[in-house]
């Protein structure tokens, strides 16, 4: 008997494979928001998926057999703000990159986290601007080699995840491609939040990081992610030097705030 | 029970180095994408953790409990 992949049905038809490179971490990010849409027995045909330039940009469009929207570089939540405001029913979904999110689209990001908009944003981060050629993105770790900083990065990295809880997301969370697990239960988590969801995913970009930094392919990544990782409840106990190039992992924020659109909706019935 | 669908596969080898049981193999065969492809060889270890599926980049691999034939 012939096995059938359970996600498959959520497969554009045609689309035959991932867009992406040999151990992309991006088709480990399609798949935990695939198997979250199916654990949660929601109808895919309500979703809008929204995305932008960059190799992330491919997770959604046109992998997924549902409404998306590809943008153009930078402005996935720009696009996925007039959607919410038009269609406050559809659950709206930003998969992007970080190069389109944080870098481009950085003021975008910290508004709709202001606003509360009731949208998931996903950001995979891979730390680098991947489909470019390897140049140093705002994610960049310090000190690394990339190809624009040959002699190593002297700028320091967003720390993603503080900047939307100051800008007022309602949930955030961190995971890395390891913790495939957990993202898919952030990604439930914040599928039924009301408010603004951004969870940031540390994703190994095998080509452009790993190769040209040395750090090795898509296997070696993930094991560095394995061990360089800390829960959010054992990273309170210890100091910062003792954090210094860990990665922080687990849900962030989460607390229930007044969403935008059902704001709206108040001041419409009061105005009638 | 675990399936592979070879044509899907790029020949990451995440599968092979994340499964705690060292079910699968890379095989010497090239598939539709000119990679080697991972090959199931001890399926009798296998205690259906799905890992290799979880980790799969490609929707490639499926794992499932072996349905009982009548």
């Amino acid at each position: 008997m012939k096995l059938v992949h359970p996600l498959m049905k959520y497969v554009r038809p045609g689309a035959i494979s991932t867009a992406t490179c040999t151990g992309c971490g991006d088709g480990i990010i399609a798949q935990a928001v695939l198997r979250a849409i199916d654990e949660l027995e929601l109808n895919i045909d309500d979703f809008v998926f929204v995305s932008g330039i960059g190799c992330a940009g491919w997770i959604p469009s046109p992998f997924f057999n549902a409404d998306t929207l590809h943008t153009t570089h930078g402005r996935p939540i720009a696009f996925a703000t007039g959607v919410k405001l038009a269609r406050p029913d559809r659950e709206v979904v930003v998969i992007s990159g970080d190069g389109d999110l944080a870098a481009i689209g950085g003021n975008h990001l910290i508004h709709a986290a202001r606003r509360n908009i009731g949208m998931t944003v996903i950001c995979a981060n891979n730390g680098i601007y991947g489909m470019t050629g390897g140049q140093v993105a705002p994610t960049t770790p310090l000190g690394l080699k990339t190809t624009t900083t040959p002699y190593g990065n002297v700028e320091r990295a967003f720390d993603l995840c503080a900047l939307t809880d100051a800008a007022g997301a309602s949930y955030v969370a961190r995971w890395t491609t390891y913790h495939a697990r957990g993202l898919t239960r952030s990604v439930k988590k914040a599928l039924t939040k009301r408010g603004f969801s951004f969870i940031e995913v540390i994703s190994q970009c095998p080509l452009q990081y790993g190769r040209r930094t040395g750090v090795g392919n898509a296997v070696a990544m993930m094991k560095g992610y394995k061990e360089n990782s800390l829960s959010v409840k054992k990273a309170a106990s210890l100091s910062e030097e003792e954090l210094k190039n860990k990665i922080i992992v687990g849900e962030l924020v989460d607390k229930d705030m007044p969403e935008l659109t059902e704001q709206i909706e108040k001041l419409r019935r009061i105005h009638e | 029970m675990i399936e592979i669908d070879e044509d899907l596969c790029k020949g990451c080898e995440i599968c092979v180095a994340f499964c705690a049981k060292d079910v699968l193999e890379m095989s010497d065969k090239f598939n539709k994408k000119g990679v080697h492809p991972p090959l199931v060889v001890r399926e009798e270890d296998c205690n259906l953790c799905g890992n290799c599926m979880l980790y799969c980049p490609d929707l490639a691999i499926v794992v499932a409990e072996e349905e009982e034939s009548e």
